[in-house]
């Protein structure tokens, strides 16, 4: 038996990345995302291509004379809105703010729950029933009606829409880790980490933050789709970010009134929606898949209702 | 009381809260897992302690390095109470006495590479800077017969043997003068077994070290331990140097333990014929009174219902050899093979 | 039992107080001028002295919340703003129109949800099971109201064209009336929330089925020779249904209280269309009462879903 190439150690990170990489599902909505991010990067390069900035209004070529917006053709590659505006030029600015939204109110969500369940999980007691309970409160509140009244009140806009949506959404990741907390709190480990003299913090970012990484990365591509939703259902009541910035949920509130003439006021920003949420969904189950792959199935399959 | 005694227990007791099921109410009755120890354990010796599952020796083992608080009782580190010192007070302490656990897989976090794992000690205590640290975790693996240059591994890389070395390198890394050993062998194959214990032995001349080495298998105990404890249902039954324990045990419950020790060697004089114990080992929770041995003891008389016998020399010994029994056994006597006890409870 | 039942409705009553408390300093405690959102821009000092001594407004803070909370003991949600018409009733004619959606629509994501989950669960990895998981996660992924939106244009707009008004949106019809008519308006909602909710239950239930299905029982049912219905309806989909039926009080309690984004895709005269309207009009009695409405609706639903639990698995009892 010949001596063979050397056996490569691969840690529990590096197994992962290589079921991801041959999972086809995952690469193509990978590749989606690239695609969708490289549409908002380049928003002001295709703005300067086409001559049309997101909230101009071409009243004369946008329009036809009796008002209506006018369909996809060699001006208007995706055709024009009640107001003669640039369909295609907008929908690229709107994915800047689907994107950045998704992203960052997802981070946050996932930061704040990681770190509240850690240390719920680790103390345990009363820390722990008092944070706890706290999470249980933020997911029973009514959550769609109170960041309306909330953005309502504070008045609509970028900033406020990221803390919103990461506000209603790091309750169901705090109490995921928490269970998977205590249930590290009891493993020889972190027993032996407490023989060796180690303290609280320690151990909770040393020991268990590895540990729970994985559940964390699930939950955190899983919660960008559901915040991009989040941010359009928020724009299309209009408290989303104000116009005349463009986003996708305020385009399809134009769409409501124009459909019946303008089909693509609809299909157009609805299939951007729809490609990008259906994208990341499917990214974050191969990514669940990969991180591991004898999961619990019903973790992570229904959504906060939004009905 | 010697004067090398590196540990000492005095009367301690390690008591757990346990909800009662029943459905309103709920009282909570206490759980004395460990019910009045006191030990010595004495530099550079290994002191074997022996038992059932669930007699307690896990629970003291964790007590001796303060994993754990007891109840009451006082623990004597160099003639210093730890007893009650608080986690702050405790980190000198922890640097002089550390643990080796019993499974392999769950002692060694699986997200961790091993030479971050083995160097915690270095970080935890801030000693030497870090690229000192690396050399000196790689001498430690060395030192415990790991390739250095499997420092960037993870646990999952290797096997059951390989990483209880993995803790035995972590638990030395500072220099420890005591080890407490948690059934370190007892998840690993009999070939692997060997080979762990003569490390344990080899680092032991070498180090200077004390173990407390805990199992329920008495043929590793005689192997490694100068003296013998043992150990029953939260109390300590018989304590004695490793030989005596074996050819002249006194307790009755020891003289069982040691029936179910298989022979090999044809020859051997069989002093222990195989004894039975009849009836079921009993709750903690409830524990029999007088001696708490006494339901199932082939040899029970009234008295041993009514007072627990106190570990002390028995039948002629001298003061290495204490017992807790009021009818001990004396030289050449045997128990009856399958006697059923004399006293029902 | 007694305990238990006591302690979730102690619990349930404190977050309805919580959210309830929440409301009030989102809008009178934090520093603004309700007098002026009432009486209009343009307003004189005088006209706001008077709404404000109307509304108790001038009194301090702790005094407007004491007097809030026993008026809402009481039952009392105050007037609205802008009509003066009681809140109270405001939510007794937009009760029944959320509740026909929500009851409806629940019917529907029930069938078609545990019915596709099933289904995909017992045949795994094939073109149907493969088809079926695509799909719920097409419409999990879609916000509610592209739903809404995709299904005007296709079923209602498209037909219409062709001639056929079979579903037109921006009304309703009370049951009373003609029970056809209120089928008729409300086909499209139902549909768009059974998509949507019924997307999550799908995913839910093949999950869990796929657990069931491995787990040892099932195998020793099927030796005994069971047939395979049995085993997949009575045994493995029972042990399924605990996260169904958790999930299912907290989609109708908060359905009951308003499908806000559906009402306002097609036009319903529900509580979410009312709550809407009055969060861009500031109407604070109507916002109030409606986000009480629908915490409370949302407890009795949990309360209820988690007794038939317990009833159904004691080791929920002991938790």
């Amino acid at each position: 038996m010949s001596a063979g190439p050397p056996i490569r150690s691969r840690g529990p990170w590096e197994l992962a990345f290589e079921r991801l990489r041959r999972d086809r599902a995952a690469i193509a909505s990978a590749v989606t995302i690239v695609f969708a991010l490289v549409v908002a990067l380049a928003a002001p390069l295709l703005a300067q291509l086409t001559g049309h900035s997101p909230i101009e209004q071409f009243t004369a070529t946008g329009l036809s004379p009796t008002g209506i917006p006018v369909g996809p053709g060699r001006e208007f590659w995706l055709g024009t809105d009640g107001l003669g505006r640039d369909v295609l030029v907008r929908i690229a600015y709107g994915t800047r703010i689907s994107l950045l939204v998704g992203v960052l109110a997802s981070a946050l969500a996932v930061l704040i729950g990681a770190i509240v369940g850690i240390a719920a999980g680790w103390h345990g007691g009363a820390v722990d029933t008092f944070l706890s309970r706290f999470m249980d409160v933020v997911l029973s509140l009514p959550f769609l009606i109170l960041a309306l009244a909330l953005a309502a009140l504070v008045g609509p806009g970028l900033g406020v829409s990221i803390f919103l949506i990461a506000f209603f959404s790091w309750a169901s990741v705090g109490r995921i880790v928490r269970s998977e907390a205590r249930a590290i709190r009891e493993r020889e480990y972190v027993q032996a980490a407490r023989a060796l003299g180690a303290g609280s913090a320690r151990i909770m970012f040393v020991e268990m933050l590895p540990v729970v990484s994985a559940t964390v990365i699930v939950y955190a591509t899983l919660l960008i789709p559901s915040s991009i939703a989040f941010e359009a259902t928020l724009s299309f009541l209009g408290l989303g970010v104000p116009p005349p910035t463009p986003t996708w949920g305020n385009m399809l509130t134009d769409a409501m009134a124009y459909y019946k003439v303008a089909w693509w006021l609809l299909l157009f920003p609805g299939a951007a929606l729809l490609g990008i949420t259906y994208a990341f969904n499917v990214l974050g189950d191969s990514v669940r898949d990969a991180l591991d792959p004898k999961h619990d199935q019903t973790i992570g399959a229904g959504r906060g209702g939004d009905a | 009381m010697t004067a090398d005694a590196l540990i000492q227990l005095r009367d301690v007791v390690k008591e757990f809260p346990v909800q009662s099921r029943a459905a309103f109410g709920g009282r909570s009755e206490r759980l004395q897992a460990v019910a009045g120890v006191s030990l010595e354990l004495r530099r550079g010796e290994t002191l074997g302690l022996v038992g059932e599952s669930g007699c307690g020796k896990s629970t003291l083992a964790r007590c001796v390095v303060r994993l754990l608080q007891p109840s009451t009782g006082q623990i004597l580190f160099d003639g210093q109470d730890i007893s009650t010192a608080s986690h702050a007070e405790l980190a000198p302490y922890r640097r002089r006495m550390q643990m080796i656990f019993q499974d392999p897989y769950g002692s060694l976090n699986p997200r961790r590479r091993v030479g971050s794992i083995i160097g915690d000690p270095f970080a935890i205590h801030d000693v030497g800077p870090a690229g000192e640290r690396r050399r000196k975790v790689q001498d430690l693996m060395a030192l415990v017969g790991l390739n250095p240059e499997h420092y960037n591994r993870f646990p999952s890389d290797f096997s059951g043997g390989q990483r209880q070395r993995i803790g035995i390198a972590r638990a030395i890394a500072l220099r420890p003068e005591l080890v407490v050993c948690d059934e370190p062998v007892s998840a690993l194959d009999v070939s692997i077994q060997a080979q762990i214990l003569n490390l344990l032995d080899e680092l032991q001349g070498e180090l200077g070290l004390t173990y407390l080495f805990i199992s329920h298998d008495l043929a590793v105990v005689r192997h490694v331990s100068d003296r013998v404890a043992v150990m029953y249902l939260g109390r300590i039954v018989e304590i004695a140097p490793s030989e005596a324990l074996y050819e002249q045990a006194r307790h009755p419950y020891t003289r069982a333990l040691l029936s179910a020790v298989p022979v090999f060697d044809p020859d051997e004089t069989r002093t222990n014929a195989s004894v039975e114990l009849t009836g079921d080992p009993p709750s903690p929770l409830d524990p029999p009174r007088g001696c708490r041995f006494h339901p199932r003891c082939p040899r029970a008389q009234s008295r041993c219902a009514a007072e627990e016998p106190q570990l002390i020399p028995r039948a002629g010994d001298g003061p290495e050899h204490t017992t807790a029994c009021h009818f001990p056994l004396v030289e050449g006597e045997t128990m009856a093979i399958g006697a059923a006890p004399r006293m029902t409870p | 039992m007694i305990g238990f039942l006591l302690r979730r409705i102690a619990w349930g009553a404190l977050v309805v107080w919580l959210v309830a408390t929440l409301v009030f300093v989102v809008y009178f405690a934090v520093p603004r001028d309700v007098a002026r959102l009432i009486a209009g821009r343009q307003a004189s000092e005088e006209t706001l002295a008077v709404v404000r001594a109307r509304l108790g407004l001038d009194q301090p803070i702790l005094v407007q919340y004491g007097r809030f909370l026993g008026r809402l003991s009481r039952g009392d949600l105050g007037e609205s703003f802008i009509t003066q018409e009681p809140v109270v009733s405001i939510v007794a004619r937009d009760i029944p129109v959320s509740a026909s959606l929500a009851l409806g629509g629940a019917a529907l994501w029930l069938l078609l949800g545990v019915g596709a989950g099933v289904v995909a669960a017992t045949r795994p990895r094939s073109r149907t099971d493969r088809s079926i998981t695509a799909a719920a996660l097409f419409f999990y992924s879609m916000p509610t109201f592209l739903v809404g939106q995709l299904l005007l244009f296709f079923l209602f707009f498209q037909l219409y064209r062709a001639g056929f008004q079979l579903f037109p949106p921006g009304s309703y019809v009370p049951f009373t009336e003609s029970p056809l008519q209120w089928a008729r308006f409300l086909i499209l909602p139902w549909l768009t929330i059974a998509l949507v909710t019924g997307a999550t239950y799908a995913r839910l239930t093949r999950g869990a089925m796929l657990d069931a299905l491995g787990e040892d029982y099932i195998r020793t049912a099927r030796s005994k020779g069971l047939p395979e219905w049995r085993v997949v309806l009575l045994h493995a989909l029972r042990s399924s249904l605990t996260p169904v039926v958790t999930q299912f009080g907290i989609d109708l309690g908060t359905l009951l209280g308003g499908a806000i984004v559906t009402e306002v895709v097609f036009g319903l005269p529900g509580l979410g269309r009312e709550v809407v309207q009055a969060i861009i009009k500031q109407d604070l009695p109507v916002i109030i009462g409606v986000t009480i409405l629908s915490s409370a609706l949302v407890v009795a639903a949990n309360l209820l879903v988690d007794v038939c639990q317990s009833l159904l698995d004691p080791r929920v009892r002991a938790n």
